[in-house]
């Protein structure tokens, strides 16, 4: 990535920040913005051990998740062994929660990195071709704009029959509209400035000039946006699981559990709330490294 | 002023077209044939030629999209498969339970986002802006379907203080908001609900009120000696727009996106029927009610920016 072509939008330094700021290099000075923001780092170690323990699930779990037992229905925290107790079908709760963290992470970050890469070249290609390529693909994708987030993921994964891959392909579909914009706008930014006038004055073809003056400057905003995404999609990707549009039982995912769970709230009301609880953690750690690497880039959307 | 509004209203006619055409294009991801569900398991290859020439199923695609859209537009969205009921019907009374809720979780969630963001918003960087930023922060990340599963066995399963779920024994037919006795069964949803508007709006405040207050004219109004609550009123008013325009999008959301907070709490509304319809295929259901959610975001999105317009005289002349 071209260090130069990426200065005039990146770099601006508050007025108040330490003079030993002024003198680092764009991504060190984001390394030493991210060292220095405790509750970040807090965060960011927290979605890393749920990655970590959604990876090696089957070394942390103590039990099989797919183990049902008849006698072992719905058992209280700590019964026989079972740290978290048991589900509606016997199953230990506290493996299928570690589990579950597979199929709802794969959920939230796939769609992402599919709108990312679908969104981001066509947000790309409609800023930097301009006219009637930019009006046709922004237009097109207003239409998509033109729903609620959740009902669209409903609609096309109701429509094409729920599942893990219709969900995930669903979700992208939501997110593509949004990451288009951003790159769009990121792209329109950058093209009527003055380096890319003079790269192509210096002979550089097209595809030189996006590879190397353009993506640059739109990486940032995108992976910005494309990580406060990763949050969203997890939360929605629970919601269609929750709905039964998403992962099919018998995997365990924490939308899926939520859900049938519910039909034992009477008599097991704290299970039931657990599912939901690690969703919930998930997302607002996801979210707050999101809020802290959007800071230390200090890139506005 | 007219010619924004003119612009504006024909801005949102190719929306709403292309929003019919993706409602259409529905029953096409449907895997198999949309015939499946109404054909007998055992009908021969003739009686499918009768009934897909019956439905006009036989007819390039463009016809049958705007023999389609006439109907639509006469409002015709053919019969529900598991109700037999026209979807018209159906999907306008549960509408209705869905703006219930909707416009009661709208103004409390704008209450108490809009004070929340506002005092954070005029203290930025303390700990009041701390609390509030979290609690924002909180609101949005909330899985508002498990927040409501939360609140059952809290209120309905170890106080019994509030019903759990659906519209009471009475059902929806003769539910009033001004009896007790029916109004429980709304607090719930409502609280559920307003929750990630809450978070939504409090974070637009805090950013609006901030940013106005960093501006230039707020130096002069303390500098001619106005006393600090003069100061704050003229910069509730100045990011008042702003706000406004995100509760109305927040109303569209909320109308769309009560399915599944409706689903906890078996609401008869729009999004319990969607999800009625996805569990037993009924696609005209699906895509009617679909097809009306989506219009009505356009249409707030619409009037949410003639309205912000009014009030905002700046953004007509862009």
């Amino acid at each position: 990535m071209s260090q130069t072509a990426s200065l005039p939008v990146r770099v601006r330094f508050d007025d108040d920040a330490p003079p030993a700021l002024r003198v680092r290099g764009y991504w060190s000075s984001v390394g030493y913005r991210l060292r220095h923001d405790p509750a970040t780092l807090f965060f960011g170690l927290v979605v890393l051990l749920i990655v970590l323990a959604a990876i090696f699930a089957p070394l942390l779990a103590p039990f099989d998740p797919y183990k049902e037992s008849v006698v072992l229905r719905l058992k209280p925290f700590g019964y026989r062994g079972h740290p978290l107790g048991t589900d509606e079908l016997g199953r230990d709760l506290l493996s299928r929660l570690i589990y579950g963290g597979r199929s709802s992470l794969l959920m939230g970050l796939v769609p992402v990195c599919i709108a990312v890469v679908l969104g981001g070249t066509l947000g790309v290609i409609g800023g930097f071709a301009g006219r009637r390529v930019n009006a046709a693909i922004m237009r097109t994708m207003d239409v998509f704009y033109a729903f609620p987030s959740v009902l669209l993921a409903v609609a096309i994964s109701g429509a094409m029959g729920g599942g893990m891959a219709n969900g995930m392909a669903a979700l992208a579909l939501v997110f593509i509209p949004a990451m288009c914009r951003v790159a769009e706008t990121a792209t329109a930014q950058v093209r009527s400035l003055d380096f890319i006038e003079a790269a192509r004055a210096t002979g550089a073809g097209t595809f030189t000039i996006v590879r190397y003056h353009v993506l640059g400057n739109v990486l940032g905003p995108v992976f910005i946006y494309a990580s406060s995404l990763v949050s969203v999609s997890i939360l929605l990707a629970s919601g269609l699981s929750f709905l039964g549009l998403g992962v099919k039982p018998p995997t365990p995912d924490w939308g899926l559990m939520l859900s049938t769970l519910r039909q034992s709230i009477y008599v097991a009301p704290l299970s039931c709330a657990l599912p939901g609880a690690a969703i919930f953690v998930t997302s607002i750690c996801f979210n707050l490294v999101s809020d802290g690497i959007r800071s230390a880039m200090d890139v506005r959307l | 002023m007219l010619g924004y509004i003119t612009r504006r209203i024909l801005f949102a006619i190719p929306i709403a077209f292309g929003v019919s055409v993706v409602c259409f294009s529905l029953v096409y991801l449907a895997p198999g044939d949309p015939l499946q569900t109404i054909l007998p398991a055992d009908a021969t290859a003739e009686m499918v030629e009768q009934i897909k020439h019956a439905y006009g199923l036989d007819r390039p695609l463009p016809v049958q999209f705007f023999l389609w859209l006439g109907h639509v537009l006469t409002g015709d969205f053919g019969m529900s498969i598991s109700t037999r009921r026209p979807v018209i019907l159906e999907v306008t009374g549960a509408l209705s339970n869905t703006f219930m809720l909707t416009s009661f979780a709208v103004p409390l969630a704008f209450i108490i986002g809009y004070t929340m963001g506002a005092i954070a918003g005029c203290f930025p960087g303390r700990a009041v802006d701390r609390i509030v930023t979290g609690a924002a922060v909180v609101g949005v990340s909330l899985p508002n379907y498990w927040l409501g599963i939360v609140l059952v066995i809290v209120f309905a399963v170890e106080l019994m203080v509030l019903p759990a779920t659906g519209m009471g024994p009475k059902g929806s037919a003769q539910f009033s908001i001004f009896r007790w006795s029916d109004a429980q069964y709304l607090v719930l949803p409502v609280v559920t609900l307003s929750m990630i508007p809450v978070g939504i709006i409090a974070r637009t405040t805090r950013a609006a009120v901030a940013e106005v207050l960093s501006q230039d004219f707020v130096t002069t109004l303390r500098a001619k000696g106005l006393g600090e609550i003069a100061v704050i009123r003229h910069v509730l008013k100045n990011s008042a727009p702003q706000v406004l325009a995100v509760m109305g999008l927040q109303f569209g959301y909320l109308m769309g996106g009560s399915i599944l907070v409706e689903t906890v709490f078996t609401w008869p509304g729009s999004g319990f029927m969607l999800s009625k319809a996805i569990i037993n295929r009924d696609i005209p259901v699906l895509q009617g009610t679909i097809l009306f959610l989506a219009m009505i975001f356009v249409a707030t999105n619409l009037v949410v920016d003639l309205l912000q317009s009014v009030i905002d005289p700046r953004i007509r002349r862009t």
